[in-house]
This record gives C-alpha cells, structure tokens and sequence, in this order.
C-alpha cells in the first residue's frame, strides 16, 4: 500500500513538473498535459480530471505570473480584459460539461490537442 | 477591438471550464492578435488572465462534485519548480525547436486519448443501469 502511494505521488510529480514547465514556456495553465495524463496514467474520468486540473492550474499559473511580472512582462490592464469576461465563459463551460457526455469531453479535448499543435507547428 | 477581446475572452473561460485548462491557448493569440501585444509579454499576461478563470472554475467543479483538492493541490505545488524554469527558459532561449518538441508531444496524447475512448467502447449510463431489462 505504501509503495502504492508512493508510486502515485511520484506519478503526480511527474504530471506537475511537465505542466509546470508547460505553463511556463508557453503561457498557458498546464491542463493540456494535466487531464490527459490524469486520465491515461491515474484513471481519472473526464470530469474529475478537468476538475482537479483547475485546482492545480491556480498555483502554476500564479507563480509562473508572478515569475513573469519579475522579468515586466505582464500587461494587467489587457490581463483583467480577456481575464474578466473569462470568468463569465468559465461559468459557463462548467455548467455546460455536467450535461454532456463525459467521452465528449476526451474527444473534444484531442480536437484541441492537434489544433495546438497544428498551430506550434506552422512558422 | 474592445469587444473583440471580451469576446475572445469568454470563449476561452468557455474552453476552460468544457475541458479544465486555463484558457491560455486563445489567450496568448487573443492578445497577440486583437490587441497587439509582443508574443513573450501576450504569454505573462495570459498567465495572468488564467488565474481567477481557474479559480472560479475549480470553485464550481467542487460544487458539482468533480474536484479531488489534495490531487490537484499536490500537482500544483510539484509543478512550482518546472513553471519557475519554464518563464526563465522562455526569456532566454528561441521557442522553436521547444515548440516543435511539445506539438509532437500533444499528437501522441492525443492519439492515446482517442485509442482510449475507442477502445473502452459505449459506456454504460449509470443512470440508466436500474431501469434495464435483464437479457
């Protein structure tokens, strides 16, 4: 059992320091790394797996902001109006994934996948 | 161009609650292209933005019940170290050979998170279970 755990927690060390250096290099909060490896490694279904990637998102994206604001690089006034109204839409999307289908959310999910990575791709 | 990122703003909260990510990849091109920030500066702003959006979205999914606290706080502390290394990196080295790394990376999640809702097939509604006839 202890083994057990300690594998587990050595499997989210792993998840957190990929999502960390995610969120950093690329300015977004890590859960393109987090809910496919929660579901693919830990077993998480789609919802608990989104759920729990916010909560780790909160810390990772307020140091790598706060580390950002070190080097001046962060704009609040731009910041509070994308981040604002992202509020309202999070609400939203909440809302909306309780009333899908939780294999959706997999599948839309690898549909942002390969769109990122279209997007790193191109010149 | 106001509006335009009030909009793009809210569809990436919408993204980020559907798919429990921080909105960040169309925040760093909302605000590269609508309102004209440099790419490194749109990346810490985006940072920025993330913060209350997984704050709120964290907050409804333990209401709806889909939130495991001590999983998600623990990533988050052992992901300090690499998000710390990963704004210094940003700052100091060119991003195309990284990002060439990470698009490869995301196909592969992607194919596995494909095979794997294939593969389990339909899953059965537990709602629906107690009401079915026996075969």
């Amino acid at each position: 059992m202890a083994i057990m755990d300690r594998r587990r927690t050595w499997t989210l060390a792993a998840i957190g320091t990929m999502a960390g250096l995610f969120s950093g290099l690329f300015g977004v909060g890590g859960g393109t790394v987090i809910v496919p490896l929660l579901i693919l490694w830990l077993g998480f279904g789609e919802r608990e797996a989104t759920g729990t990637s916010l909560a780790a998102i909160v810390i990772i994206a307020a140091v790598a902001a706060a580390t950002q604001g070190g080097y001046g690089n962060v704009r609040v006034e731009e910041g509070l109006l994308v981040g604002i109204p992202a509020v309202g839409g999070v609400l939203a999307g909440t809302w909306l994934q309780q009333r899908v289908p939780p294999r959706s959310v997999s599948l839309l999910f690898a549909a942002l996948l390969v769109v990122v990575a279209i997007d790193f791709l191109l010149p | 161009m106001t509006v335009t990122a009030i909009l793009v703003g809210f569809c990436a909260g919408a993204m980020a609650g559907m798919l429990g990510i921080g909105g960040g990849a169309l925040f760093v091109p909302g605000l590269v292209l609508v309102l004209g920030l440099a790419h490194v500066e749109a990346e810490a702003t985006s940072l920025l933005a993330i913060v209350p959006v997984a704050i709120v979205g964290a907050w409804r999914q333990h209401r709806y019940g889909n939130l495991r606290l001590h999983d998600g706080l623990l990533i988050g502390v052992l992901a300090i170290p690499g998000a710390i290394l990963g704004v210094v990196l940003v700052n100091a080295l060119p991003e195309r050979a990284v990002e060439v790394g990470f698009a490869l990376l995301l196909l592969f999640v992607a194919s596995q998170l494909v095979r794997g809702a294939v593969r389990s097939g339909p899953r059965p509604d537990p709602t629906a279970a107690a009401g079915r006839p026996a075969p």
